[in-house]
């Protein structure tokens, strides 16, 4: 399904996933535009995060799984032969629900990625870590102690950085899997600035089980339950005037 | 995933019960105005003027729980749509309360002086309007978009009484200078109620956006707009 016309970044079609016998998403049709950012709601158990984690082959190193459909990003399959899984994983980048920075120093959290990737000059993993740092509005915070621990930052500072490593190498796509869900208000706040500053450069897809949050950041929602799409519309038709019905009673909380 | 009642649901029922009660004071005023005004009744007159202190009140009410609703809630959906119509639905009855009150200030004004001509289409169009806020407010209870959508409709019966009032009274006041004050009075009493009807209207056009979450204000067929009815104010309809 898709609200907007044009050629989508990410799609899907007729996406179904297992988990051994069990069927997490069924017949599943999405597509994701760039420049905007699309939401994913539903409640727990609906395949929401399944669904995300398959855009970049996430769901892949889940023992016993099973994938059917088509996952197309700019047009190409992604699970085609000549696909470089690191490379598309460099391509569609992702931010989980906990921070999970590396036991390393802030600096080093961001340029890992880019040296195992071969890049060794100073000097510009210096700019890359900066420019990073700055699109995950965490540089004036942290800029003069980059050598220190990244365990030593707060929980929201932490996502940021894991942000801010995600956009280090330079991705397309950012897959956002309940982003907020670890970290207080306040942090939380800066993460939905940042994903709206982030909507002007990148594509993004974000999982949430908070609704308002659906309704602050993202341009389109997708409601799932029980694996199915249930309806994918332009955000502000979800939360003001819905055309399903089992949209309706879970966002003015009936059920979930 | 059973659909469940929540303490929410309590919450915008009691809203609903407020508005159901503030709109029967404002249908209430609404008679007993223009009963007063026919039968000639002070009392009834001074009645009007002492209860609308209550419809007042109501406003501020709904208006307060309502704006709790959505700063606490942050309801969704029907829900949104019920508690923002409802605060419009506030206001609109508030108006109707203002506009009996100002009918019940020309019926002080009229019994200084004998009556002009038996009243006969003005209690006709009170009963019309009355009506009007009456199925506007059960069109609001039971969600019915069609009923709403027929409140619409009938404001142009209104506005054809009204200005039919108009021609009737200027006849009077051609024929004899002396009446002019009191059939003034009257074309007034019959322009308040044409706006009740419009209140009424925008009421039932609240709720088919409640219902159905489509705007049609300001698209609905305008009544008959004739050079006469211009001529009774500058803010004839919005």
């Amino acid at each position: 399904m898709s609200v907007e016309t044009g050629i989508a970044k990410i799609e899907t079609r007729d996406l179904d996933f297992y988990y051994g016998p069990s069927r997490a998403l069924k017949r599943v049709n999405i597509s994701c535009h760039t420049n905007r950012v699309t939401a994913i709601i539903g409640p727990s158990g609906c395949g929401k995060s399944t669904f995300i984690r398959s855009l970049n082959r996430m769901n892949e190193v889940v023992p016993g799984t099973r994938m059917e459909g088509t996952i197309l990003l700019d047009g190409h399959d992604i699970h085609a032969s000549d696909v470089d899984v690191v490379e598309l994983r460099r391509r569609v980048g992702m931010v989980f629900q906990k921070p999970n920075p590396f036991p390393k120093s802030i600096f080093d959290n961001i340029a890992y990625g880019l040296r195992i990737n071969g890049l060794k000059d100073k000097r510009k993993l210096e700019n890359v870590v900066e420019r990073s740092l700055r699109g995950a509005a965490l540089w004036e915070e942290v800029k003069d102690r980059l050598g220190e621990n990244a365990f030593a930052l707060s929980g929201g500072q932490q996502q940021r950085l894991c942000i801010a490593r995600a956009l280090a190498v330079e991705p397309e796509v950012i897959l956002f899997d309940e982003p907020c869900s670890a970290i207080d208000p306040i942090a939380t706040a800066k993460i939905e600035d940042l994903i709206e500053t982030l909507e002007k450069s990148y594509t993004v897809v974000i999982v949430t089980h908070n609704m308002q949050q659906a309704a602050r950041v993202s341009d389109y929602t997708a409601f799932m339950m029980l694996g199915e799409l249930v309806e994918f519309d332009v955000t502000e038709k979800i939360f003001t005037n819905p055309a399903n019905k089992l949209t309706e009673e879970y966002i003015t909380g009936r059920f979930g | 995933m059973s659909k469940m009642e929540r303490p929410f649901d309590e919450e915008l029922k009691r809203l609903k019960e407020k508005l159901l009660d503030m709109a029967s004071r404002a249908e209430e005023q609404i008679g007993l105005a223009v009963r007063g005004l026919k039968d000639r009744k002070q009392e009834m007159a001074c009645e009007v003027l002492e209860k609308e202190e209550a419809i007042n009140r109501l406003d501020i009410e709904i208006d307060d729980m309502a704006l709790r609703l959505l700063a606490l809630r942050q309801p969704m959906a029907t829900d949104l749509r019920f508690i923002t119509s409802a605060m419009k639905i506030g206001s609109d009855l508030e108006r109707i309360g203002d506009l009996a009150v100002n009918i019940a200030e020309r019926t002080l004004e009229l019994l200084k002086s004998p009556q002009l001509k038996p009243l006969i289409d003005i209690p006709r169009m009170a009963e019309m309007a009355q009506e009007m806020v009456r199925d506007a407010l059960n069109a609001f209870v039971n969600g019915d978009a069609d009923l709403a959508k027929n409140v619409c409709q009938r404001d142009d019966q209104v506005d054809q009484l009204n200005n039919q009032i108009f021609r009737e009274l200027l006849t009077f006041m051609m024929a004899d200078a002396t009446t002019i004050p009191r059939a003034v009075d009257l074309i007034l009493v019959g322009r308040h109620l044409e706006r009740i009807a419009d209140h009424a209207t925008n009421i039932g056009e609240d709720v088919i956006y409640m219902v159905r979450g489509k705007t049609i204000k300001h698209h609905i067929e305008e009544g008959l707009f004739t050079g006469l009815k211009g001529c009774l104010g500058p803010d004839q309809k919005k």
